[in-house]
């Protein structure tokens, strides 16, 4: 069995009518957020830490921060609300006495964390942009990778949500995964300076490290072929994990 | 034939769900799966609608595999689920409209649906308040209308009453009917006796997985019982004195009680009267039900008379 898009893109359609009927509640967090990063780095350490590979604290922070909220958008929903659309809700048990199948809600799923990525790391970028922290227009070849990310983060999210037997491990993904992550993944310091040579391959692995590099360059840093593996290491993490949740989705909706 | 189960099994892990399970659904009228609590009713119908497949055996749906082609059966029916699928905080209508776009319904078609369902199923007074302010037994209508969005020639309902108060079954049951004067196709699982008697054209009753009995309730009555029961209040030493010598066509013991089956009461109320002339065990005299087949065929307490 294969996707059907229209029937994804109902599954879709069921989370944007609950997500628009209370739209600006969900989006104003998405504006704060930034907001105050900037303020703590920008008057905060910013005042301390004036340099970081040859630029402004604030400026080094931006492109890695337009991922992490990428990261932290797709992730929410396909963990936390994943959860409750599938054992309080029964929202799955319902599509699926319709033609729904377990591959449309996996992919209407997929789609719609994908949309919450770009809707919060775009409001990021927009506010970063406007503090004048992303050097326009070229800066604006960042904003696929905003998608992207949520992507690659909605594969993995999805696939760990899917092979769990309880709610209480997601407290384990944001802070045993997610948070090292946001952390270590050359978002607050440039980690190919900090880590001898001989641990920057281990680095590799980290999933959020891709993205961010990929930001940089388009905020301007100068990079090289590297970023064909970033690039190739996103969308390859992102098709294997979601083949894996192929698995997991049809075992938890059908028996 | 509707739906038709072919030697159907359902294993999960070591447990057998469902055992080699044979039923034929015709079109038209409604169809009864009864049975206890865990007798695999819920199984059989996942299985029926294509999001449980059988371990063994086939299941078809207006002739088709529904493990081949479950998009093109599930197209073609409604389920109402036992558990709530509705979305609480938004009201009856945007409910339908989530509902009609999984059927991939769209304006107008989808706004005409969603008015006839409004109709059909009362639920106008309350179609934009949201639906955890609504009653259980508004809500369970509003269940039924999701389930028809695609205008479905079978409806199947799991233990569509269970929790209602009284009115709200007879309402509800008043829509069943509605449906089948449409030309719907209704199957439905209960383990309430009365309602399966109410409205099933055929029942069939499912007890540790396998069909032990089908067809007309009341040719299941005449056929594993008789017209009458007659009830009375004894021990087993007691019954068997008073007893000793009648002929029922059945008996059953069910805590305190026995019920004799015949098909003249009068006869054997009579007979019991001289066994006990100042009247130490009440009688009660009623015609048989669903209920006492039910009993005989899945309980426990059956004894044949010898």
């Amino acid at each position: 069995m294969s996707v059907s898009v229209p029937h994804a893109l109902a599954v879709w359609q069921r989370n944007a009518t609950m997500y628009r009927r209370t739209w600006w509640l969900n989006l104003l967090p998405n504006f704060f957020e930034p907001v105050f990063y900037l303020v703590s780095i920008g008057l905060g350490v910013g005042a301390y830490v004036t340099r970081m590979a040859g630029m402004s604290y604030a400026a080094f922070l931006a492109p890695g921060l337009v991922c992490v909220a990428a990261m932290n958008g797709a992730s929410f929903e396909v963990t936390y609300n994943i959860y409750v659309r599938l054992t309080f809700e029964k929202a799955y048990d319902a599509m699926l006495t319709t033609p729904i199948e377990p591959d449309d809600v996996l992919a209407g799923e997929v789609l719609w964390a994908v949309t919450r990525a770009t809707i919060y790391g775009g409001c990021f970028f927009l506010v970063i942009a406007a503090a004048g922290l992303a050097p326009l227009p070229r800066a604006l070849l960042a904003l696929p990778l905003v998608p992207l990310t949520g992507l690659l983060f909605a594969a993995i999210g999805v696939a760990f949500s899917l092979h769990i037997p309880t709610i209480d491990l997601f407290s384990f993904y944001f802070t045993l995964f997610l948070t090292p992550l946001f952390l270590f993944a050359d978002v607050f310091f440039p980690l190919s300076e900090r880590l001898s040579p001989g641990w920057l391959w281990v680095a590799e692995a980290l999933p959020l490290l891709h993205p961010v590099r990929l930001a940089r360059a388009a905020f301007g840093k100068p990079a090289g072929p590297v970023l064909l593996w970033d690039a190739a290491y996103t969308l390859a993490a992102s098709v294997l994990l979601l083949l894996w949740a192929r698995r997991g989705v049809r075992r938890r909706l059908t028996s | 034939m509707l739906v038709e189960l072919a030697r159907v099994s359902k294993r999960f892990g070591d447990r057998i769900a469902v055992d080699r399970l044979d039923l034929a659904v015709e079109a038209g009228g409604c169809f009864g799966l009864l049975g206890p609590n865990g007798a695999g009713k819920t199984t059989t119908l996942r299985m029926i609608y294509g999001v449980s497949r059988p371990t063994a055996g086939t299941v078809r749906v207006f002739g088709l595999d529904v493990t081949r082609s479950p998009r093109a059966v599930r197209a073609r029916l409604g389920v109402t689920l036992q558990e709530s699928v509705l979305i609480d905080a938004i009201s009856p209508v945007d409910n339908l409209r989530v509902f009609g776009r999984y059927h991939r319904l769209r304006e107008p078609e989808l706004g005409r649906r969603i008015e006839e369902l409004l109709d059909f199923l009362e639920l106008r007074s309350h179609a934009h308040v949201p639906v955890k302010a609504l009653s259980g037994g508004f809500r369970r209508r509003l269940a039924v209308a999701l389930s028809l969005m695609s205008r479905p020639e079978l409806l199947v309902l799991d233990e569509p009453t269970t929790g209602l108060d009284p009115a709200v079954r007879l309402a509800l049951w008043s829509r069943v009917r509605a449906l089948e004067a449409r030309g719907t196709t209704v199957l439905l699982t209960t383990h309430y006796m009365d309602e399966a008697e109410r409205l099933c054209d055929r029942v069939a009753i499912i007890a540790g997985g396998r069909i032990v009995a089908d067809g007309a309730p009341a040719a299941l009555i005449r056929a594993h019982l008789a017209a009458e029961a007659v009830e009375l209040d004894c021990t087993p030493e007691e019954e068997a004195r008073l007893r000793d010598g009648l002929r029922p066509r059945a008996r059953l013991r069910v805590g305190g009680r026995t019920i004799l089956y015949v098909d003249d009461a009068a006869a054997l109320v009579a007979d019991l009267h001289r066994r006990d002339p100042r009247g130490h065990h009440p009688l009660v005299v009623r015609p048989t039900n669903l209920e006492d087949v039910f009993l005989m065929l899945t309980g426990t307490s059956l004894e044949g008379t010898p």
